[in-house]
């Protein structure tokens, strides 16, 4: 997968994790891909519905030794 | 300046007063469980809309008194700074968020008993789960006990109470007990009905037809009633001749469903046998105190849930059906999804896993759904 961007959002607890994804998507173009790292449980649950509610396209994610990897492709 | 108001005093709002609230979680976690009461008026919209301002929601919302509502707490307090920017007075931010609310017991009072003691409920209206103190001469017995078990710890010492006895209906799927980890701290002995308990990792008393438990030293008799159907161990008890304490097995708007120990199928006559046969035979005046209510319309003017039952007899369809192979259909087939992580709450009130306290949160959180309707 092609990352543009990766944003550190662990140790952050709700809401910092989607703020701070969202002021970095504002800064991509459509079709970049921001991969998001969160130790965030609620990240999890938060990130794909806003993904869609703002129109971008959660690839996928992951989890590995407790933090959560999100890919996600600005729409 | 927002303000926190914690989940007792929500809960009082609940019962007999009236609040807004903007619930800033996302619209599935909204939709499966939320706050709700007679004079409750809430909203839902998430905190990640709101990130870039708050003036679309502002046409929605009372100008003043509002409460916002989110999981934790993080995101409710950054809209709540928003909203009281924007100019509404006295915002509010639900202190510990869901979580909190999930894990609050009200203590509400049913009655007196005729030797002196008396009945308690607690109910733990966040997420619809009910559970109850008996008391009777500085003696106290507890019937299917939450999970955060301070708040029996406190009403005790408050009340000078010592705790004998704890006890389970059944094994529970929606909630972790807290029966075992209160019978250990206090000394009180923990009650479990023998056929609920066959994989259980711990010793226990045997809760069984005949095995009469005498609080105080005043006649106050619990006699276990074996009503199987919900879980094969499911029991019921008679308090003081007075109170039907009827576990998962017959709620005010329901019934138990028998499916969430995985089987369903064998289960079902037992079920109609607990709840037609047996129970009809008892004295229809009895209360039916259940350890779980649906709906919050169920909660009287005090908070309280119960009702005699006759009434149940009369109206409560899950009593009311004919055939039995009508009645097979309803305890088995659309019925509501099951609670959240059902079998691993199951483990661990068997003794199998133990999860931390952050974990038996997580796994707790959303509505109870131990009746066949919603």
């Amino acid at each position: 997968m092609n990352v543009t961007q990766t944003l550190d959002t662990k140790g952050l607890s709700c809401p910092m994790p989607i703020v701070k994804t969202k002021k970095a998507m504002d800064t991509l173009a459509s079709g970049d891909i921001l991969e998001v790292l969160a130790t965030d449980k609620g990240a999890v649950n938060d990130l794909s519905a806003w993904s869609k509610s703002s129109g971008h396209k959660l690839l996928e994610h992951k989890e590995e030794d407790g933090v959560f990897k999100f890919y996600i492709q600005k729409g | 300046m927002i303000k926190a108001l914690s989940a007792k005093e929500v809960a009082k709002r609940v019962v007999d007063g009236n609040m807004f609230i903007l619930d800033v979680r996302n619209e599935g976690d909204y939709k499966d469980w939320k706050i709700e009461g007679k004079g409750i008026k809430t909203i839902n919209r998430p905190y990640f809309d709101l990130i870039d301002g708050v003036e679309d929601v502002l046409e929605d919302l009372p100008k003043e008194e509002v409460l916002v509502v989110c999981a934790k707490e993080g995101s409710s307090v950054m809209v709540a700074e928003m909203l009281d920017e924007a100019g509404i007075k006295d915002v509010y931010y639900l202190e510990g968020g869901m979580k909190s609310w999930s894990e609050y017991l009200m203590p509400v009072k049913l009655g007196d008993l005729k030797d002196g003691g008396s009945i308690y409920q607690f109910n733990r209206i966040g997420k619809g789960c009910l559970s109850y103190l008996v008391e009777s001469n500085g003696e106290a017995a507890i019937i299917d006990s939450a999970r955060t078990i301070e708040a029996y710890e406190d009403f005790a010492s408050e009340n000078n109470l010592e705790i004998k006895h704890m006890i389970d209906t059944h094994l529970h799927a929606d909630h972790i007990s807290g029966g075992r980890k209160l019978a250990e701290k206090t000394g009180a002995t923990y009650w479990l009905p023998p056929k609920d308990a066959e994989e259980v990792t711990f010793s226990f008393a045997e809760l069984e037809e005949g095995k009469d438990i005498t609080i105080g030293n005043t006649k106050i008799e619990i006699q276990p009633l074996y009503t199987p159907g919900h879980t094969i161990g499911s029991t019921s008890m008679i308090v003081d001749g007075q109170f039907l304490l009827s576990g998962d097995i017959l709620f005010v708007d329901s019934i138990g469903r028998p499916d969430l120990a995985g089987s369903a199928e064998d289960w079902v006559s037992d079920l109609r046998d607990s709840l037609y046969n047996k129970y009809n035979t008892l004295s229809k005046d009895l209360v039916v105190l259940p350890a779980h209510f649906g709906k919050i319309s169920e909660l009287d003017e005090k908070g309280a849930v119960s009702a005699p039952l006759g009434d149940l007899f009369e109206k409560n369809e899950g009593l009311n059906i004919k055939s039995e192979d009508e009645f097979r259909r309803a305890v088995t087939e659309n019925l509501p999804p099951q609670p959240n992580a059902y079998q691993e709450i199951r483990q661990t009130n068997m003794g199998k896993i133990d999860p931390t306290t952050d974990e038996q949160r997580e796994m707790e959180i959303g509505p109870n759904r131990c009746a066949i309707t919603e």
